[in-house]
């Protein structure tokens, strides 16, 4: 395999082989555009380039730790686990590296208000948080179901000055809160930046989301040698969007001993139907701007997504994850709703932290692995957010009233 | 040339503009699409525009997204739209029908499998929202290989240096969407629209349709004056809507020939 070329995707039309592209209604087309000429501009500019570090530096804390969970290693009898701590960034996930990046451009366009999609939350709370920072309008589009489910998050957007719009059409989820945000794109496109929260949608996000969270295992090429003496054997990720993913994955991709693993939400199994793992169930077809696997049925309508973690409940994935998988340089595999709850257990007794749902999948995961694995082996997996968000759906999946 | 060309040029011949009223397929029922498409035909549509359900209507605003719902609800999607355009033509084989949906049920069918059905069953053009020019290499070429006009979208925000590239892989006509937002959206200003055509018929020898913001007869002669067609959905679907059960054929009925009224008032 040929590994250096699967880092020079997309190509100038954002196509990672048959997958991405731009699938939009002709209104978005100059603004997606004008986005990608100013990106290009922002990424060969020093000026932008160096205070996007300096926003991760000293507003994200970054660089973020990776941890060697010796307890957790212990309990799963294999391989060593290390933790990339994404968990310890200022709002408490991943999802601050992108904002701040795409905030940083909306200023740069001169862009006053920005809108953003939210699933678990986060990404609203990073897109309050960055347009609080900046002094900017902000409106976040949420599924109803969510709003309900994710009832801290809402609040803390509120907080953070955000407008937050429960958007009641469809399954009522994260794919109907993007499609209302596209909705306002396109009625609102020469005032508005939309701030897309994962490495999907119509080129040129996929790449720009990357790009900005590649800072994860570009960190991760350094810590590793540090802490312990080398690269990992593999490297876990869960996802959904696929953001936190692919930010941890794309600098291993020229590391051909390093396996790079993807969670997708095995839901109540991938037998029950009920699940959000395109990669492993789906089929390629087009949704929210881009090509890639995705949820659908026979007439390629999308069908509704399952898992215990809002921030997986995506019946779509990342064009480049699409791209990797047919490619084979990463795999995927799925982790059921039990699994999760049962590894975000495991981190809070073992290790003291409590991660998010979404991340549990990826610890998981390497629960699986990590006794297939001699104990000189190194699994690193990427936490991508802390848990508080969760506390009420982890108490009513174990049948505790707080 | 299609019966989408044909239609337009009889329509010049009389110094008529066209009316094209859009339908979601499959609303209210899935028995009433044919005999509403009839219905059409009868009130003043020259060709009609029908929506093929899906699951995530993005540029459609919250009237069609409700009909796209009861319609998936009815359990229709594009192989019964096929189906329907068929049975419409064992009657009709005249007014041209085109479809208008997103990428992903053709996609899923296969675009090649797809225009060869889509050709037995007599439809005539294809609008698929998202899937622009750039996107569209391949699919414009299978469509029009099956006698199927690949009908695409201009918009206010639309460049001029772009507006030669839709031509080029466009045919039939050229839909101009009259303000920038989704379907179903408020009113527009049809000076600007006016300057905006000015500069699209630079570039485009198409016949060029306005859709969005048309809600009555007024706003259909406004439109029909400057355009070549006044295309109208949102307000039909409202009023389906809207409408108490055996009541829908005569609402429909209704507004469409008011707004023929107000297209064929430019006229005089």
């Amino acid at each position: 395999m040929n590994l250096t070329g699967l880092t020079d995707l997309p190509d100038s039309r954002g196509h990672f082989g048959p997958y991405g592209g731009i699938f939009v209604a002709e209104t978005l087309m100059a603004a997606l555009d004008e986005l990608r000429v100013e990106y290009d501009r922002a990424r060969s500019d020093p000026a932008f380039m160096a205070e996007f570090e300096y926003e991760l530096k000293h507003y994200v804390g970054r660089p973020s730790p990776v941890y060697h969970a010796r307890r957790l290693s212990e309990a799963y009898g294999g391989a060593q686990i290390y933790l990339k701590r994404e968990d310890l960034n200022h709002t408490g996930a991943h999802k601050i590296n992108n904002t701040i990046g795409q905030a940083l451009l909306a200023r740069r366009m001169g862009k006053k208000r920005v809108i953003a999609e939210t699933g678990a939350g986060q990404h609203g709370v990073a897109s309050a948080t960055v347009a609080a920072r900046y002094g900017m309008e902000c409106v976040v589009y949420m599924g109803a179901e969510d709003v309900a489910r994710q009832s801290p998050n809402v609040f803390r957007m509120k907080l953070l000055g955000a407008t937050v719009v429960p958007v009641s059409s469809g399954s009522k989820t994260l794919k109907d809160a993007l499609n209302e945000a596209m909705r306002d794109w396109v009625t609102n496109v020469e005032s508005t930046f939309y701030i897309l929260g994962t490495a999907a949608g119509p080129h040129p996000y996929p790449m720009l989301v990357r790009d900005f969270q590649c800072v994860i295992g570009r960190e991760c090429l350094v810590q590793m040698p540090e802490l312990a003496g080398r690269q990992p054997d593999a490297v876990i990720a869960c996802v959904g969007g696929g953001s936190n993913a692919i930010g941890i994955f794309h600098p291993y991709i020229p590391h051909e001993g390093v396996r790079l693993i993807g969670v997708e939400a095995g839901g109540c199994g991938l037998a029950s139907g009920k699940h959000a793992a395109p990669l492993n169930a789906g089929a390629p077809g087009v949704l929210h701007g881009f090509r890639s696997y995705l949820m659908q049925d026979e007439n390629g309508q999308i069908i509704e997504t399952h898992s215990i973690s809002a921030g997986l409940d995506y019946p779509g994935v990342g064009p480049e994850h699409s791209y990797l998988k047919d490619a084979g340089r990463a795999e995927y595999v799925v982790i059921n709703d039990d699994e999760a709850l049962a590894a975000f257990h495991d981190l809070c007794r073992f290790e003291g932290i409590i991660p998010a749902l979404e991340s549990s999948h990826a610890v998981a995961y390497a629960r699986k692995l990590a006794p297939t694995l001699g104990q000189d082996k190194i699994i690193l997996v990427n936490l991508s957010g802390r848990g508080d968000k969760d506390i009420n759906t982890v108490a009513r999946e174990s049948g505790i009233t707080l | 040339m299609s019966r989408i060309g044909q239609t337009f040029t009889a329509l010049k011949a009389h110094n008529r503009k066209a009316l094209i009223p859009f339908m979601t397929a499959g609303d209210p029922g899935k028995g009433l699409t044919v005999p509403l498409m009839h219905v059409l035909v009868e009130a003043g549509a020259d060709i009609i525009e029908l929506g093929v359900p899906f699951s995530d209507p993005m540029a459609d605003g919250p009237v069609i997204q409700r009909a796209s719902e009861r319609a998936l609800a009815n359990k229709v999607g594009l192989k019964d739209v096929l189906a329907m355009t068929a049975e419409f033509r064992k009657t009709n084989t005249t007014t041209p029908v085109v479809l208008m949906g997103y990428a992903n049920p053709v996609e899923r069918m296969g675009y090649e499998t797809f225009a060869r059905a889509a050709q037995a069953a007599g439809v005539d053009g294809v609008l698929t929202v998202d899937i622009p020019p750039e996107e569209s290499a391949g699919v414009s070429d299978v469509f029009k290989a099956h006698g199927l006009d690949p009908i695409f979208l201009l918009s206010p925000t639309t460049p001029e240096s772009r507006v030669e590239q839709v031509a080029a892989v466009a045919d039939g006509f050229i839909y101009y969407v009259s303000l920038k937002g989704v379907t179903g959206s408020a009113s527009l200003d049809t000076g600007e629209v006016a300057r905006k055509l000015a500069m699209v018929r630079k570039h485009c020898k198409l016949p060029v349709g306005v859709g969005f913001g048309i809600r009555d007869a007024a706003t259909a002669e406004a439109v029909a004056r400057i355009a070549d067609a006044v295309i109208v959905g949102s307000r039909i679907m409202s009023e389906i809507e809207a409408a108490p059960e055996g009541e829908c054929t005569n609402r429909v009925k209704h507004m469409v020939a008011e707004l023929r009224r107000g297209v064929d008032a430019a006229s005089k």
